[in-house]
């Protein structure tokens, strides 16, 4: 029994052994990584750091993915919620060829739209806008969270609908007061999962934006091909990027996996 | 059985609207590119279906289709199979369960240019942990940036690296499903762990399994940020997958008939694939 444990702790150190790497180079100085091979700091510094803490540049990429990714799980759970609702209660015309088809907007490759988007994006005059990048991960967000969404809301029974709609509820009462904190897990996964793939999606992002709004990943890969080789730099502004992850993940652990596996296939 | 009730497009309407402002306008400007020739000057001319019959001969299509196809099914060989044994490897209760799942999602939400900064910055041969412990410990002349299978092996340790994860909580959700009843009629039927695993453990992850390797052939068929950043597609085209050269081809050359038709070739392939395994797998189930 005791065995078996050593597979997940060997998995577990391989995981964290380029994690650990990024965030000792980002302790380390310049002139520490190019001088040669160390496995700890030896002289530890926040240079980088303070760096990214007080040049406006390295701290709005911060500020503008995150107001990007907040507008697109808000757009993503809103509408998809009613979405959700009619596709685990009711038959419509075409509802099986609409749900596949939503599905399928998850395989499109990123490549292929990147062109497209920003011309429509200009056309209509919303490039280099947060709501732009919010809107246009609406394109696999929408999809996947209706799909959290439908496979918990199909989990709750028909009785607690009808229940309620004899006791006098109207729909939306019903819906906000009853129903919602029926799945409020259901939406935290939702919300965890659209979070997740908008905060790493960077091809999209980086097409719509250009100055305003430009994505925290965008200004590191500015730094690392035009600055020459700021390593320390680019590590601490990496180690940043993975702390709004593992917080949300925190919060979410005992509903991830349950997430996807009760998505109808 | 659920009612029939029209007034189900009204609730589906904003989502349909947001997805299809998305989905169909770039879409049809994909289109749109795919059967006309320009000079430039923004003046087009029809061109047919040239384009396609272009890219579907092209020597540079295949090669980036083949090493496409050898690096999702690589992926897939080694993912699928490694996140069923860890999967199986994990405590069912206690302390370590959510230790043990923050740990393992983690890579996942880390945003995917970063990933690839992250390895670049671990396999540098004389000043990363991973180049400097092959190179300088084991001995082995190791650089990704001059040798083609120094950087396929590097790509695929990345990706699996970055996305077993999925395949492991995938797996375990199913494998929590699982009633300890099952567990204990095994028992007294003298069952061995194949057994166990071939006819109780299998089963129950059919249905996650799938979600999993759909998920993961569609990320993988779509790839691009990791490989690029770690590699840039190089030595050489060597790890020039089908969304690095499209990229190439689309903004880097401009060439945009030709990459237009290869866009709709791709994404042909991947829903047709998708199509087919969705299909065979769920063809047993009954509803």
């Amino acid at each position: 029994m005791k065995k078996r444990a050593i597979i997940p702790i060997l998995y577990i150190i391989f995981l964290m052994l380029p994690v650990y790497w990024l965030v000792a180079m980002s302790f380390k100085t310049t002139q520490e990584i190019l001088g040669g091979f160390s496995l700890f700091p030896q002289r530890w510094t926040l240079a980088s750091y303070r760096t990214i803490l007080t040049d406006p540049t390295w701290y709005w990429g911060y500020i503008n993915s995150i107001i990007y990714v907040t507008l697109n799980t808000v757009i993503s759970v809103t509408v998809a919620l009613p979405a959700a609702y009619a596709f685990s209660r009711w038959r419509f015309l075409g509802d099986k060829h609409l749900f596949f088809w939503l599905l399928t907007n998850r395989m499109a490759p990123a490549a292929v739209f990147a062109l497209p988007f920003f011309q429509l994006y200009s056309a209509i005059g919303l490039f280099d806008t947060h709501l732009a990048v919010a809107l246009a991960h609406c394109l696999f967000n929408i999809p996947l969270a209706v799909w959290i969404l439908e496979g918990f809301m199909r989990g709750v029974p028909k009785e607690l609908d009808e229940t309620a709609f004899v006791d006098g509820y109207s729909f939306p009462r019903f819906f906000a007061r009853i129903f919602l904190p029926t799945i409020k897990s259901g939406v935290g996964v939702a919300a965890f999962f659209c979070f997740m793939f908008s905060w790493v999606e960077l091809l999209l992002a980086k097409t719509l934006t250009a100055v305003y709004a430009k994505p925290i990943a965008a200004t590191m890969t500015r730094t690392a091909s035009s600055a020459g080789y700021e390593l320390g730099l680019l590590a601490a502004a990496g180690t940043l990027t993975i702390i709004p992850g593992a917080i949300v993940i925190w919060f979410v652990r005992n509903y991830i996996a349950k997430g996807f596996a009760l998505g109808r296939v | 059985m659920r009612k029939v009730n029209q007034k189900g497009w009204l609730f589906v309407l904003p989502v349909v609207i947001l997805v299809a402002f998305n989905a169909l306008v770039p879409m049809m400007t994909v289109v749109n590119y795919s059967v006309q020739e320009t000079f430039g000057n923004n003046q087009f001319f029809w061109h047919g279906l040239g384009w396609f019959q272009d890219i579907l001969r092209s020597e540079r299509f295949h090669a980036a289709l083949g090493r496409q196809v050898l690096f999702t099914v690589t992926i897939l060989l080694i993912e699928v199979p490694l996140g069923i044994a860890i999967a199986l490897a994990m405590p069912r209760k206690g302390f370590w369960v959510p230790v043990c799942l923050v740990t393992m999602a983690l890579p996942m939400l880390i945003p995917w240019n970063v990933v690839g900064a992250m390895w670049n910055i671990f396999a540098l041969p004389d000043i990363g942990l991973l180049g400097y412990f092959l190179n300088h410990v084991l001995g082995i002349d190791y650089n990704m940036t001059r040798d083609p299978v120094a950087a396929w092996i590097t790509i695929i340790v990345m990706d699996v690296w970055h996305w077993t994860s999925l395949v492991v909580l995938l797996c375990y959700a199913g494998l929590v499903s699982i009633p300890d009843a099952y567990y204990q009629a095994a028992r007294i039927d003298g069952a061995s762990n194949w057994a166990v695993f071939r006819h109780i453990q299998l089963p129950k992850m059919k249905h996650v399994l799938t979600i999993a390797v759909l998920l993961r052939f569609m990320d993988s068929f779509n790839i691009y940020t990791e490989p690029f950043v770690l590699t840039g597609g190089g030595p050489g085209n060597s790890t020039t997958l089908l969304s690095i050269d499209l990229v190439k081809m689309a903004l880097g050359q401009f060439d945009l008939g030709p990459a237009a038709a290869m866009s709709l070739i791709y994404f042909s392939i991947t829903l047709l694939v998708s199509w087919l395994f969705y299909t065979l797998m769920t063809r047993h189930d009954t509803h």
